[in-house]
């Protein structure tokens, strides 16, 4: 016989995981989907009615958001202009149903290669902090998505939320999701792109990562260092070339061929690098 | 522990286990079944509730969120004292609700956005809507509602006085409750103690199966009622859609054709039919490679997928018009190019459900349908029990689009509660509709066109093969329709059209919107498109020169005397066609070349009713002793109007207000046989029925009181009053028997039959009574980097007869608009790869642009009142105008549909690489 475990106190929801063989359940949006004609005979963990869960906060140096936050709450939580792509992700995920109850948390721990939310969360450096019984720990994103569906939570663990350190005040960002049609789809390509302009009106930061092309968003490390100290106008995208792409793998499915996503994926991260210096 | 919320402001308790989905809550243990459950994974959107006044998937919910919190479902929209809403009226007015299943769930969408924003623009509508799918309406009446309800227009509404229903935009008989949640579908009723039935499919395209001993699946699960085998099938174990092919397996016998296909069937409380996992079940399958594809099944050493279908071939079709070969060799210009289209699935939101009861030795089915009495006489030949023993009740239906012509739940139902003798019940889920009902049939097509430096069609030479899947279904049409229709709608001197239905391990491919001509549609009208360009004609121009008209014969040799309408369509066209065309050029002289715009037009016709065969519509109308007048209509109401448009034309017949007819639509014990609701022939046939027996009403009357033709009548309680000017007379309806249909104390009566002929050896012949015309233009933007073509306007004029209610016109056109667009663009069915609405793409609120329509009534007289259908033909023309418009745009001819951003993008730099 299944279980089915609602929580208000953290304590309790991590006693219940770390009895083992649960599953967390939060927004809903990924868990349904898997069972379409097939039982849900497995035991549960409701993280939602635990509380203090579901803020998007500025802390010293961080942002935190929450296990429970949801797509819409990030999208209408006053946040710094750099959080502008994750808005933008997020307003792309599913219909707003999907927005008002899915999780950005959620969104990272199913570890889909076509998770909307992930390739922001690679390029703001976000850390994933985890809870168990035997305490927390905070992960960089690249070492909790492993892969395809694949983390690094423990069975007794859940993620308590996502820290996202802060950029600079002048920091900007863009995301751009390829798809097939306009609304509810699923990416073909998507990039997300900071840009932080110094004074002098050269490149002080840039960090662009690459979803769908492979199991798991990339960072494109490369073209970061060679953007860097080049002026931060239209001519910045010119520097985009397809050697840039050499840590994605993609793979070709009912969506896109690998080459075209290759193709894609170095239109989009021209683009993001034209919209964020006009 | 018991869940208790606030539905609709008020308390309710259940003892649900909370991981249940919140819809199922509401439909299954509260009875709120207006809100429907279209995929079980957020990617459709019906089941939109508000909790807590937001909009969310109840799909997705577990009940156990929902505690203690507020549900708003459409049951809650209506105001305090009971009359609809705004938004409610609106989508009334605007035809916003076609079948009306995804209605519940964008009036939930529209009522979240009117929470956050009272005064919204059209992006901040499509935004807050775009999360629910709508396969009818093309979206725009939808949105078109939506800003009545921000800014409301003058528009009346007011139903048409005695006489005046014909050519009325009069809202739906049946409106009301598709804005209500009252309307019900086929898994929205069955009695409770009701078994479930449930397929195990499959999961191999190809094999050989035996099934072990159940016994322990029985004692493991107790609720288990019976696993039903082929060994169970009371009659003939084979369906299928002609009366003399029945190859399709109620359940296989040892041979599996396809993934998907139902292998054994589980009966039992929902628990255990649910709770049981497809592996548990004793299945040993010996799986063989699966035949995808023309070539694999074509190969010399392929598989025989049929024994009794050598070589994988179900059948060829043929139409010969002069002499075609010899005749290209005299046109100037000779354009040969090749084409291919893939599955597609019908996608309506309702997926198949139904459920069954035997009553003695009869068996009643209620269930969502396009086709009752086929459906009849299929399930009782696998009942092996007379046709008149089964009784079909056809629900709502959900949409069709051919997709529920052949048989859905319908064997295991009707097996399981015949040989049980209880209630049974089966709702597919997503993946079973996707996997196990029919599609359109792939193709691949070769095809020249040759024609002189004038500018006139000599001759047509087209060979294709249409993948018919596992099984024949409506393989036979496809492949007799498209050499008939294969030039297009224009007049070709010489025409040689071959054709072959293929077998192979793909779904069944059966009826979809067109039966292949929108696949041959792609082929004709690209090499239309490429002729102009060699002579240097306009391409509209160029159509219009050649469009078939009164007059002349088609490939068949059929001669079209009446409504050939085309050539209006196309001189409708010409202004918005010029403009576009001439906005196009300047945007792109103007920009960078990035994005490039471009204007296509296509043109269709199709021949309405089945092709060469008696497809006859019968129609009653009775009049009750109290005077009570009311239309038995068996013609299917599957989102398209005939609920509406058969009280229509029976009512200007019989010369009374629509609102003094009552309907009863359907059900095979109650009405006469009226037919499929395929082939556009509804409107036309069953139309023509209804005109005549209300005619054959009026005349009876009239004759019984000497009154002459413009008389007036009244009915109701108990007479009939007839005003020929100052004559009054009366008939006493109580001093009549009541030994008419039904109790009716009279009763008018009609049969129409279209007139058809058979084709010769060589095509020839008169297949159809009537054709449906059309032409649209398009206009698309494409991100020549990207590959992504999106469609900015689309115009379309269609021929037809007479539009009996311009607003269900409107409404087919639209939704014909968006398949279109569909197919040409996003939408592939790949077996066991995109059996859901995430992998498998249908156009979204975003992708439909603003359409344009223009009625061209040129009239049919064998048709009512000049009417003839319009279901198909408005999907027909748009695939080759896209095409047109990106060719125009890029100068890149797309011959494979879907154009995917990754086709569009790969043909980009094929062109680009030929220094282009």
């Amino acid at each position: 016989m299944s279980s089915y475990l609602r929580p208000t106190e953290l304590d309790k929801a991590l006693a219940a995981l770390a009895e083992g063989g649960k599953t967390i359940v939060a927004g809903g949006t990924d868990f349904y989907p898997a069972r379409v004609g097939k039982p849900t005979d497995e035991d549960v963990v409701d993280v939602t009615a635990i509380s203090g869960l579901r803020e998007i906060e500025e802390r010293s140096d961080h942002y935190l958001i929450g296990a429970t936050a949801t797509w819409t709450d990030l999208i209408r939580s006053e946040l710094p202009d750099w959080f502008r792509s994750m808005k933008q992700a997020a307003r792309e995920v599913g219909g707003v149903q999907i927005q008002n109850a899915g999780t950005i948390v959620g969104n990272v721990c199913n570890a889909s290669p076509a998770a909307d939310g992930v390739p922001s969360l690679f390029a703001l450096d976000a850390s994933v902090r985890l809870a168990s019984l035997s305490g927390e720990r905070d992960l960089p994103i690249g070492d909790f998505v492993l892969g395809n569906r694949k983390t690094a939570r423990n069975d007794d663990e859940m993620v308590l939320g996502l820290v996202i350190p802060k950029c600079g005040e002048v920091a900007q960002s863009a995301f751009l999701k390829l798809g097939a049609r306009k609304y509810l789809v699923i990416s073909i390509v998507m990039v997300s792109t900071i840009l932080e302009t110094a004074d002098d009106g050269t490149v002080a930061d840039c960090r662009v990562a690459v979803g769908s092309c492979s199991e798991v968003a990339r960072r494109l490390s490369d073209l970061e260092a060679a953007v860097r100290g080049k002026p931060a106008n239209a001519t910045l995208a010119e520097l985009v070339t397809a050697d840039h792409l050499s840590p994605l793998s993609p793979i070709g499915d009912v969506r896109g061929t690998a080459d075209y996503r290759l193709d894609a994926a170095l239109t989009l991260v021209r683009r993001t690098f034209a919209e964020l210096t006009e | 522990m018991s869940i208790s919320f606030f539905l609709n402001g008020k308390t309710v308790s259940t003892d649900a286990e909370p991981v249940r989905r919140l819809a199922h809550v509401l439909r299954d243990d509260l009875g709120f079944t207006g809100t429907k459950v279209g995929c079980d994974a957020g990617d459709c959107g019906a089941c939109t509730v508000l909790l807590d006044g937001e909009q969310v998937c109840s799909c997705l919910v577990p009940v156990a969120q929902a505690a203690d919190r507020s549900v708003t479902t459409v049951e809650g929209l209506a105001t305090d004292d009971g009359r609809l809403s705004d938004l409610q009226q609106a989508f009334h007015e605007y035809g916003a609700a076609q079948c009306g299943i995804c209605t519940p769930g964008m009036l939930m969408a529209a009522a979240d956005l009117f929470k956050h924003n009272k005064k919204p623009t059209e992006d901040q509508i499509l935004d807050a809507m775009g999360g629910v799918l709508c396969r009818c309406t093309g979206y725009r009446s939808i949105v078109d509602a939506v800003k009545h309800v921000v800014e409301p227009n003058d528009i009346d509404f007011s139903n048409p006085d005695a006489g005046g229903a014909m050519g009325a935009r009069v809202l739906k008989t049946d409106g009301i409750q598709k804005v209500d949640g009252a309307e019900l579908y086929g898994a929205d009723q069955a009695p409770e103690d009701a078994l479930w039935v449930r397929a195990v499919r499959s999961p191999h395209a190809n094999a050989s199966f035996t099934v072990g001993d159940f016994s322990e699946l029985h004692s493991k699960w107790p609720g288990l009622v019976k696993v039903l085998t082929a060994n169970d099938v009371p009659g003939r174990n084979g369906y299928g859609v002609y009366p003399d092919v029945n190859d399709q397996p109620a359940i296989a016998d040892g041979e599996i054709r396809f993934k998907g296909e139902t292998v054994v069937a589980l009966v039992g409380d929902h628990t255990s039919v649910y709770g049981i996992r497809d592996e548990e079940v004793p299945i040993d399958y010996l799986p063989r490679p699966g035949i995808y594809g023309f070539e694999a099944a074509l190969a010399e050493d392929a598989h025989q997928i049929h024994d009794t279908h050598p070589g994988n071939i179900l059948a060829q079709g043929y139409v010969k018009k002069g002499e075609a070969a010899s005749a290209m060799e005299t046109a100037d210009v000779v354009i040969e190019d090749s084409y291919q289209t893939g599955f597609v699935e019908h996608a309506y939101i309702e997926p198949e459900a139904g459920w069954a009861r035997r009553i003695g030795d009869r068996l009643e089915m209620t269930v969502s349908t396009q086709a009752p009495y086929m459906d009849r006489d299929e399930v009782a030949a696998i009942m092996g029990i007379p046709n008149e023993a089964v009784r079909i009740i056809p629900t709502a239906c959900g949409g069709g689009f051919g997709g529920k012509l052949d048989l859905g739940v319908h064997p295991l139902i009707g097996i399981a509660a015949w040989i049980l003798d209880r209630p049974v019940r089966c709702t597919w889920n997503r993946i079973e509709s996707m996997a196990a009902s029919t599609k359109r049939h792939p193709s691949r097509i070769n095809a020249r066109y040759g024609c002189t430096k004038e500018g006139d069609l000599v001759a047509y030479e087209l060979t294709g093969d249409f993948d018919t899947g596992a099984y024949v279904s409506w393989g036979l049409t496809v492949k007799d329709r498209v050499p008939v229709h294969a030039t297009g709608p224009y007049f070709v001197p010489h025409v040689e059209a071959k054709t072959r239905a293929v077998f192979t391990n793909g779904t069944p491919a059966g009826a979809f919107r067109g039966f292949g001509i929108p696949q041959a549609a792609i082929a004709h009208d690209n090499l239309m498109d490429r002729m102009a360009e060699a002579i240097k004609m306009d391409p509209l121009e160029f159509r219009l020169r050649n469009a078939i008209r009164k007059g002349q014969a088609t490939a068949t040799g059929q001669v079209l005397d009446y409504s050939a309408g085309l050539d209006q369509c196309l001189e409708a066209l010409r202004d918005p066609w010029q403009k576009a065309r001439a906005a196009a050029d300047k945007f792109n002289a103007a920009n960078d070349g990035m994005k490039r715009r471009g204007v296509g037009v296509g043109c269709m016709w199709y021949g309405c009713g089945n092709t060469s065969l008696s497809n006859p519509s019968t129609m009653q109308i009775g009049v009750a002793a109290d005077g009570t007048v009311t239309l038995y209509s068996g013609a299917q109401d599957i989102g398209q109007g005939t609920n509406t448009t058969m009280v229509q034309v029976a009512a200007d017949a019989l010369g009374v207000r629509m609102e003094d007819v009552q309907l009863v639509w359907g059900d095979t014990d109650l009405t006469e046989d009226a037919g499929k609701s395929s082939a556009s022939r509804q409107a036309y046939v069953s139309g023509r029925a209804a005109m005549e027996a209300g005619l054959d009403l009026r005349g009876q009357i009239l004759r019984m009181t000497n009154a002459g033709n413009d008389a007036t009548l009244e009915f109701g309680n108990g007479r009939v009053i007839v005003r020929d000017g100052d004559n009054i007379s009366e008939i006493n309806l109580s001093d009549l028997p009541a030994d008419k249909h039904e109790g009716n104390v009279m009763l008018g009566e009609a049969t129409f039959d279209p007139p058809a002929s058979p084709l010769d050896d060589m095509g020839q012949g008169n297949p159809y009574g009537t054709y449906g015309f059309g032409a649209q233009v398009a206009e698309v933007e494409v991100d020549t980097e990207l590959g992504t073509v999106k469609v900015m306007h689309v115009w379309a004029a269609h021929d037809v007869g007479a539009a009996i209610n311009p607003m269900q016109v409107e409404g087919q056109i639209h939704g014909g608009v968006a398949q279109g667009l569909g197919l040409a663009l996003m939408e592939e069915y790949i077996p066991g790869l995109t059996e859901n609405l995430h992998d498998y793409l249908i156009p979204t609120f975003g992708d439909v642009p603003p359409i344009d329509v223009y009625l061209i009534e040129d009239p049919e007289p064998t048709g009512p009142y000049g009417a003839k259908g319009i279901g198909e033909p408005a999907l027909i023309p748009t695939p080759p105008a896209i095409f047109g418009a990106i060719y125009h745009a890029t100068g890149v001819h797309m011959k494979q549909a879907p154009a995917t951003p990754d086709r569009v993008r790969a043909a980009l730099l094929a062109h680009k690489g030929e220094g282009k």
